[in-house]
């Protein structure tokens, strides 16, 4: 599960209340991934990429941030901008799709299924660097998601083969997505903006069917009998 | 009107180019017209493995541009009289190369030869897409490890959108070749099992061939291997990889250069 940290202008006194707070709770942010919304940063502001150093050096491990400006100098060293599920009033950070499969985002004649349904259906692998995206609904892959592929869905996400990318489900704020696969080995699982990465997942469901679920604000993931 | 083939892998330094130049003289050995055009503008290899270095006066660019014409720049082999080379230019830069001048020089190729055989650039820039663009099949060269792996699954999926006949809602003919595969150090778990790239790629497989220094002393003689060593392991490998290309249905086995107890204890059969 993936923790989100929304640091507020000015970043000196933020950083020492973080302190104190650390000081108080030491193991609180032990290893666990870490999100930096920076949404309510001015685009202004300085030496961004140099704050999220000193976050680094207080052990705290940045998986990646949303709500940065391009523009920040050094910013994009700190990892694409995750997508996280809608808070209120702040429009959703996507990625931007790949044009690699257009087919698959955009044309949904191309894929089975009414027109009106909302689900995709993809017939075949995703290969690595293609990404799948889908807001209306639930996405289905026959076939395996590649290491460095990946699919969101504003629904549930369903592989039917061995998910080795990321599968981003609930992706428009919606906690009762699930994320089902024959076969786990993925990179990361969202869920609603809840994360899991591939280090945070117990090695004896790894290669497993199963799927993910949130209960409440965790992350759930179970073997699939 | 000939096929035109890709060989393309995403990763540098897998056997792209000893790869076309093996096929290419394989499937001409068989009477088959072949042309294998080197589309690495600005770093070609493809002369010198295919030792016609010293005879190159015109090149890909030359006949894109129509300086020169297409039978003035293909370079027929001194071996087989079926194989010709359409080299690339070692001093221009990919950017003189345009798609409509690639089509129609792949068009014209197309019309006189059996075979079109593109050696791709590594990378997944304009060079890789222009070799591809024009292909009917592709031939995904991978070694077995993690990221010669996931580069070929990067390049297959662009073959499914990057490529004419994708772009016409069809599909490329993919086929996998599993070089530099050392069967004893698969079984030791020290590089990928066939079956596991298999697994992760889902292509069909069209031959694996063998780790072996006949490879690289072909190429240092400036011959295909199939040319300068048929009866070796890799030679052999690259024999069934053709005759497969031509729809001939031959067990994938893997050749071994050690014969006799060892060889057969390796031999094994994949897929």
């Amino acid at each position: 599960m993936a923790l989100v940290l929304a640091p507020e202008v000015p970043l000196d006194s933020w950083l020492s209340a973080l302190d104190a707070q650390m000081e108080r709770s030491p193991n609180f942010f032990d290893s666990r991934p870490v999100v930096v919304d920076l949404g309510s940063i001015p685009r202004e502001q300085h030496g961004i990429a140099e704050f999220l150093q000193l976050l680094e050096q207080r052990g705290i491990r940045i998986i990646g941030t949303e709500g940065a400006h391009p523009s920040w100098p050094g910013i994009e060293a700190w990892g694409r901008p995750l997508p996280v599920s809608a808070k209120p009033g702040r429009p959703i950070e996507a990625p931007e799709p790949h044009h690699d499969k257009p087919a698959a985002a955009h044309q949904p004649e191309s894929a089975h299924g009414s027109a009106e349904a909302n689900t995709l259906v993809i017939n075949e692998p995703v290969r690595s660097g293609q990404s799948v995206v889908f807001e209306r609904g639930d996405v289905t892959i026959l076939g395996s998601v590649a290491s460095g592929a990946e699919v969101m869905a504003g629904g549930s996400v369903h592989v039917y083969g061995t998910l080795r990318g990321r599968a981003i489900a609930g992706l428009n704020g919606n906690a009762h997505a699930r994320i089902f696969c024959t076969k786990l080995q993925a990179e990361l699982l969202s869920i609603d903006g809840v994360y899991q990465t591939a280090d945070d997942m117990p090695a004896k469901i790894l290669g497993k069917p199963v799927q993910a679920w949130l209960d409440g604000d965790r992350m759930k993931i179970s073997v699939l009998e | 009107m000939g096929k035109v083939l890709v060989v393309t892998s995403g990763k540098g330094g897998v056997g792209k180019t000893t790869s076309t130049a093996a096929l290419g003289a394989a499937l001409a050995r068989s009477g088959e017209n072949v042309v294998v055009i080197d589309f690495d503008v600005g770093l070609r290899n493809l002369d010198l493995v295919m030792g016609a270095e010293r005879r190159v006066v015109f090149d890909l660019i030359n006949v894109v541009q129509g300086d020169a014409k297409l039978a003035q720049a293909l370079i027929r082999d001194k071996r087989i009289d079926t194989l010709s080379l359409l080299p690339a230019s070692q001093t221009r830069d990919k950017d003189a190369l345009t798609n409509e001048g690639v089509d129609r020089v792949i068009a014209e190729a197309r019309e006189k030869f059996d075979w079109v055989i593109c050696d791709s650039p590594a990378g997944i820039e304009r060079g890789a897409l222009l070799a591809m663009r024009n292909a009917d099949i592709a031939v995904v060269v991978t070694n077995p490890e993690v990221s010669s792996v996931r580069d070929s699954d990067r390049i297959i999926g662009m073959l499914d959108s990057k490529t004419l006949h994708a772009e016409k809602g069809e599909k490329v003919e993919k086929h996998l070749l599993v070089t530099r595969y050392d069967p004893g150090r698969a079984t030791r778990n020290e590089m990928l099992k066939v079956e596991d790239v298999l697994e992760i790629l889902s292509i069909p497989l069209l031959g694996i061939i063998p780790e072996s220094e006949e490879v690289l002393r072909a190429s240092n003689m400036g011959s295909p291997v199939t040319l300068n060593n048929p009866d070796s392991a890799p030679a052999r490998a690259y024999f069934d990889a053709a005759r497969r290309l031509r729809g001939e249905t031959v067990d994938v086995v893997v050749p071994l250069d050690r014969k006799g107890f060892i060889g057969r204890l390796f031999g094994r059969r994949v897929a």
